[in-house]
């Protein structure tokens, strides 16, 4: 047992964790600036934020809440990296995993029956760009995000067309109530104990199977694993499936899992924009499932104290956007910890 | 379908063209340079916006461009910051700006003008357009064009093309010669991201007359694409980007029809580029270091 903790350890690599400390920081801090630029408390605004998230326990249940879809799809991000790929694509897979859940639950009101039909839509989302990559060389980026697009407008014509709610306009009809996921208390589900589950079983994939290794070794050359006897195709192939299986599932979760309409609302709104932020939450926690749950657990703790800075701060909510744009643009920066480590003994000397 | 309604589409095609088109002309420069990058879906929303509150604060929409520009050429020297001297990963740093303007968009948009994701320009703030009876040209479609030709020519014209491409082909060798690498790559990436920032400013205070906190739509990647269908070519890319501006117009000319459900018409450019992609890419060659950081060893 002592001996699997240290490996975990290994392969996060703790100097990584230290410059996303560092980026968070920095993230804070530009965040700070653009506050006052625009007349509003910088303090009392990160004040009611962490108020609002920790502060409480149905604050503590929120930043769980929020934590949860982005987790799955910093999962499908890091998969992707592991493998040497770009998938943008949670974002598209996310959104038929939610409506995959709208659609079969109403068809035979079972729990796992939906989150296996959230997970399957999901994964077949993200063939095409698998697809498109292997046989035909098309930039995973592009093929992502053009089958985002494509995917939002097909469950938007979805949510007021053939599955919406007549009762409640704008809105899709209702998970059934035996299908939704149980509540563990202040509104939130056992959503996120799955999610960390996955987290876990994406570690063990990765590390503890050939294919796991055949994944992260194409990641890091393809041509030396070819030469080893592997296929960077097949690996390919399989980060992007169970890449959009994640998301899929994520997806259904958010909607079986939360109340209270269990619908996809209006415009798309509760689905929106997951897989973006999932991209962020991988980049932060380095690619590694661990550092995943905790960079999840960190944006899920930032989305929950939103409602606390809105009402108390009158700070716009989007402002929690721009502090992950910065803190992602700051991890990109290779080597910060070094850097930082010279301009600060440069400064002391 | 009348010959005024073919006219109407083909203005409104050149309308939506231009963001495309200065996007793959300057992407298409700064990846012949060698540096890639996937942020000018940002750099267009973000320069739409900051564009917009330029044009307002002087009443100039000119001065709304220049500030779109200004916008691209800060945006551009961070990623040729991260890139070209820090050496780091061409993607990340991009996939942190398109992160960076969903949030500062929406966040300025209700911090400055105090409205909920959308703003609409007064009327002085607006680029003015020679109108006929089939509907509005901006001048900045002949600008774009120009851009797109000179830029053709210099970079495969004159002594500055060749050196950017050099740098972009075979640094290693263009370093040998004396070409300093690394300034060329980095001035490449300011040029093509500051190409982008004027496309962005062109949405908000030229084409559109509006901000809105999605108003960029995908068209930073639809850029990528043309370019990647134009090899690379800044001429081609001016025929490629009115392709893809077609297809925007003619969904926007179908949507009023109800002939289907508008999200399915909405989806056309993006099928489309899905298609035009996967159609040519087996055969695009993109330049031999691009994408790759170059070291002196």
């Amino acid at each position: 047992m002592k001996k699997s903790g240290s490996e975990i350890l290994e392969s996060l690599n703790i100097k990584a964790l230290i410059e996303s400390l560092i980026a968070i920081f920095i993230g804070f801090l530009i965040g700070a600036i653009v506050l006052g630029a625009f007349g509003y408390d910088p303090l009392s605004a990160y004040y009611w934020l962490f108020q609002g998230a920790l502060g409480s326990t149905y604050g503590i249940a929120s930043t769980l809440r929020y934590a949860t879809p982005i987790m799955l799809t910093a999962l499908t991000f890091a998969l992707g990296t592991r493998t040497g790929i770009f998938n943008i694509g949670a974002e598209g897979s996310f959104y038929f995993g939610a409506i995959a859940a709208v659609i079969f639950t109403n068809i035979w009101a079972n729990m796992w029956f939906g989150l296996a039909m959230g997970m399957l839509l999901g994964a077949l989302w993200a063939l095409p760009a698998a697809a498109l990559k292997v046989y035909r060389g098309v930039h995973e980026v592009i093929s992502t995000i053009m089958l985002n697009w494509i995917g939002w407008f097909f469950v938007l014509w979805l949510i007021v067309g053939p599955y919406a709610n007549p009762n409640d306009p704008n809105k899709t009809i209702r998970i059934p109530i035996e299908a939704r996921l149980p509540n563990i208390g202040y509104g939130l589900s056992i959503a996120i104990i799955i999610a960390v589950i996955a987290a876990a079983l994406t570690y063990f994939l990765l590390w503890h199977t050939t294919l796991g290794f055949s994944m992260r070794a194409s990641g890091m050359n393809p041509k030396a694993a070819r030469y080893g006897g592997m296929s960077p195709k097949k690996a390919v192939m399989w980060s992007f499936i169970l890449g959009g299986l994640l998301s899929g599932l994520g997806g259904a979760m958010k909607i079986m899992g939360e109340g209270p309409t269990y619908a996809i609302s209006q415009g798309g709104a509760n689905i929106y924009g997951f897989g973006f932020d999932g991209i962020g939450v991988s980049l932060v926690g380095r690619n590694h499932p661990l550092g995943i749950i905790l960079a999840a657990l960190f944006f899920g703790m930032l989305r929950a104290g939103t409602a606390l800075m809105q009402a108390e701060a009158q700070v716009p909510l989007e402002i929690i956007k721009v502090i992950q744009g910065i803190i992602v643009i700051t991890v990109a920066i290779p080597g910060l910890y070094d850097l930082i480590k010279k301009v600060a003994r440069r400064g002391a000397a | 379908m009348d010959l005024g309604a073919i006219i109407s589409i083909l203005f409104m095609s050149l309308m939506a063209m231009v963001p495309i088109v200065l996007t793959s002309v300057g992407a298409a420069w700064s990846e012949r340079a060698g540096v890639v990058s996937i942020g000018y879906e940002g750099v267009l929303l973000m320069s739409a916006f900051f564009g917009a509150i330029f044009a307002e604060l002087t009443g100039h929409a000119t001065i709304g461009l220049l500030g779109g520009i200004l916008v691209g050429i800060l945006l551009g020297m961070l990623h040729g910051a991260i890139t070209v001297y820090l050496k780091g990963d061409h993607v990340i740093p991009g996939i942190g700006i398109n992160l960076l303007a969903l949030g500062v968009v929406p966040f300025g948009i209700l911090a400055y003008w105090g409205t909920a994701g959308q703003h609409q320009l007064p009327l002085n703030a607006q680029m003015w357009h020679i109108s006929t009876q089939y509907g509005e040209l901006s001048p900045m479609v002949g600008v774009t064009i120009v851009i797109a030709v000179v830029t053709w020519w210099v970079l495969f014209k004159t002594p500055l093309g060749l050196r950017v491409r050099s740098v972009g082909e075979n640094p290693e060798a263009a370093d040998a010669l004396g070409i300093n690498v690394e300034k060329y790559r980095f001035w490449s990436t300011v040029y093509g991201h500051a190409l982008a920032g004027l496309g962005g400013a062109y949405m908000s205070v030229d084409w559109l007359g509006l901000v809105h906190k999605t108003m960029s739509g995908g068209r930073g990647f639809i850029a990528l694409a043309n370019m990647v269908f134009s090899g690379w070519n800044p001429l081609v890319s001016l025929i490629g980007g009115w392709l893809f501006g077609f297809f925007d117009a003619l969904a926007s000319w179908l949507a009023p029809k109800h002939i289907i459900p508008g999200q399915f018409i909405l989806m056309l450019p993006y099928i489309m580029t899905l298609i035009i992609v996967a159609g040519i890419i087996g055969k695009a060659r993109p330049p031999k270091w691009d994408g790759r950081p170059y070291k002196r060893e």
